[in-house]
């Protein structure tokens, strides 16, 4: 059966592996093909680049990264991060992205999820959905723009919306959760997963093993952390035991 | 060694993510030149047929280019090929994906999508085991990487190859002498992949 997927992420400003809480207060944490051959070795089931640069400067020139990347690592390669158009994504699946995840742009131009879907396959079209609690406290917000804009849209109608385009994952961040390492919002994750088919990876706030089988028992098929693999307080394999001491498959 | 990468075409599909196999094969030590011309697909001793999108979009570019014929002869002829993922698919005669639109036909059978299932999540992107039948040469068992929301049910008669669990079972990978077609990715699925590339690179060559 399909094994659950520890997913490392590498937010990248200016060829660098940064890292923050929620979204902002970044600092460096290396380079980023060592960092992908790293945890490829210690057993990463995939990996995310996201340059964190693009949106609110307004580019998307990921791609030497991404060529770099690319060159060592055996393992799937998500890129996001200013994905504008069919033309945007084409340049990263070229630089060697295997799927290209769309969040702010997605959001204000939906149909790009439909082009993206028809021309490179939903298995290639990813939905970076950022996740507010609304401050009412009643359900969550689509964020944009590297956090920096609440939109007041409904974060579960959106991802339903997303799904139906054609998107064939969606990455899920809580922007509350983000970098605090207080675990992962399961609500939100159960919420979501329970409103669409594709697989859910959840993000934002993972500390240890545990906060992973919540997320998994809440719906995901897949979990993302940062921060606490830059710092080396873990490692990929260590979350991977933690996760089959629970009994849930993982790849070893 | 002198042509030890020589003649290793990998057939430029226009669409599909061409980076990780090309990245995948050069860390093998091989210098795949991408082509899209039918002469070169029939003439290279070795040729790749990586995934392409959508099946009627992949059909409609390799009847564009002619290549269908240079594909089938490779077959026929049992001549080294990989085909990957939806290069597996297009091997087929039809797939639900895009209906009335006849694949290549190299293979008798059709590409149908996993079942509408509750709790079976679709696509299926991750890594499944894959298990080798008896007779399989080239095939290991261990986890390999999937992208697909449509797949083949059953081992065709006249091949081997290895099958996975999505829902129920269904065609991992066929394999026929030096024909290797995988619906998972080899390409990206780390050190398992990389030594099956290896394996079939050393049956192809030795052909």
């Amino acid at each position: 059966m399909l094994t659950l997927r520890v997913i490392p992420c590498l937010d990248v400003d200016a060829g660098r592996v940064v890292k923050g809480v929620r979204f902002s207060g970044l600092r460096d944490a290396g380079d980023p093909a060592e960092r992908a051959r790293a945890y490829e070795a210690q057993g990463a089931d995939e990996l995310v680049v996201l340059d964190v640069s693009a949106t609110p400067e307004g580019r998307s020139n990921a791609t030497d990264t991404v060529r770099r990347v690319r060159e060592v690592l055996g393992i799937p390669l998500t890129v996001g991060g200013g994905v504008r158009s069919v033309d945007d994504a084409r340049r990263l699946l070229e630089a060697g992205a295997d799927k290209v995840a769309s969040n702010t742009q997605a959001a204000v131009d939906p149909p790009l999820i439909d082009r993206l879907a028809t021309t490179f396959g939903s298995q290639c079209t990813v939905l970076a959905l950022d996740a507010a609690k609304r401050q009412d406290g009643d359900g969550w917000e689509l964020v944009v723009r590297s956090g920096k804009e609440r939109t007041g849209r409904c974060a579960v109608a959106w991802a339903r919306e997303a799904a139906a385009r054609g998107a064939g994952e969606i990455v899920l961040t809580s922007w509350d959760r983000d970098g605090t390492r207080a675990g992962y919002d399961t609500e939100l994750i159960q919420a979501v997963a329970s409103s669409v088919r594709i697989p859910i990876v959840a993000s934002g706030g993972a500390a240890h093993g545990e906060h992973m089988i919540a997320a998994v028992r809440a719906g995901a098929s897949a979990v993302l952390a940062a921060s606490i693999l830059h710092d080396g307080e873990t490692t990929v394999l260590d979350l991977k035991r933690a996760l089959a001491a629970a009994e849930l498959p993982v790849r070893t | 060694m002198t042509e030890k990468s020589a003649g290793l075409v990998v057939v430029d599909t226009g669409t599909a993510n061409l980076a990780s196999m090309l990245a995948a094969l050069k860390r093998l030590g091989q210098s795949p030149e991408l082509t899209s011309d039918p002469v070169a697909l029939a003439e290279a001793r070795l040729a790749v047929l990586p995934g392409v999108g959508a099946f009627g979009q992949a059909m409609s570019r390799l009847a564009a280019l002619g290549l269908e014929d240079a594909i089938r002869a490779r077959i026929a002829e049992g001549r080294p090929l990989l085909c990957v993922c939806l290069g597996l698919q297009v091997l087929c005669t039809a797939s639900e994906e895009s209906p009335g639109i006849y694949g290549i036909c190299a293979i008798d059978a059709r590409v149908r999508r996993f079942a509408d299932r509750p709790g079976l999540v679709v696509p299926q992107l991750g890594w499944n085991l894959v298990a080798p039948l008896a007779d399989s040469r080239l095939i290991e068992p261990g986890y390999a990487y999937y992208a697909n929301s449509y797949r083949l049910e059953a081992i065709p008669e006249g091949y081997t190859g290895a099958t996975s669990d999505h829902g129920g079972q269904f065609v991992a990978a066929l394999e026929r002498g030096p024909l290797l077609a995988c619906q998972f990715h080899p390409e990206l699925s780390g050190a398992y992949g990389h030594e099956l590339l290896g394996r079939w690179l050393a049956r192809a060559r030795a052909c």
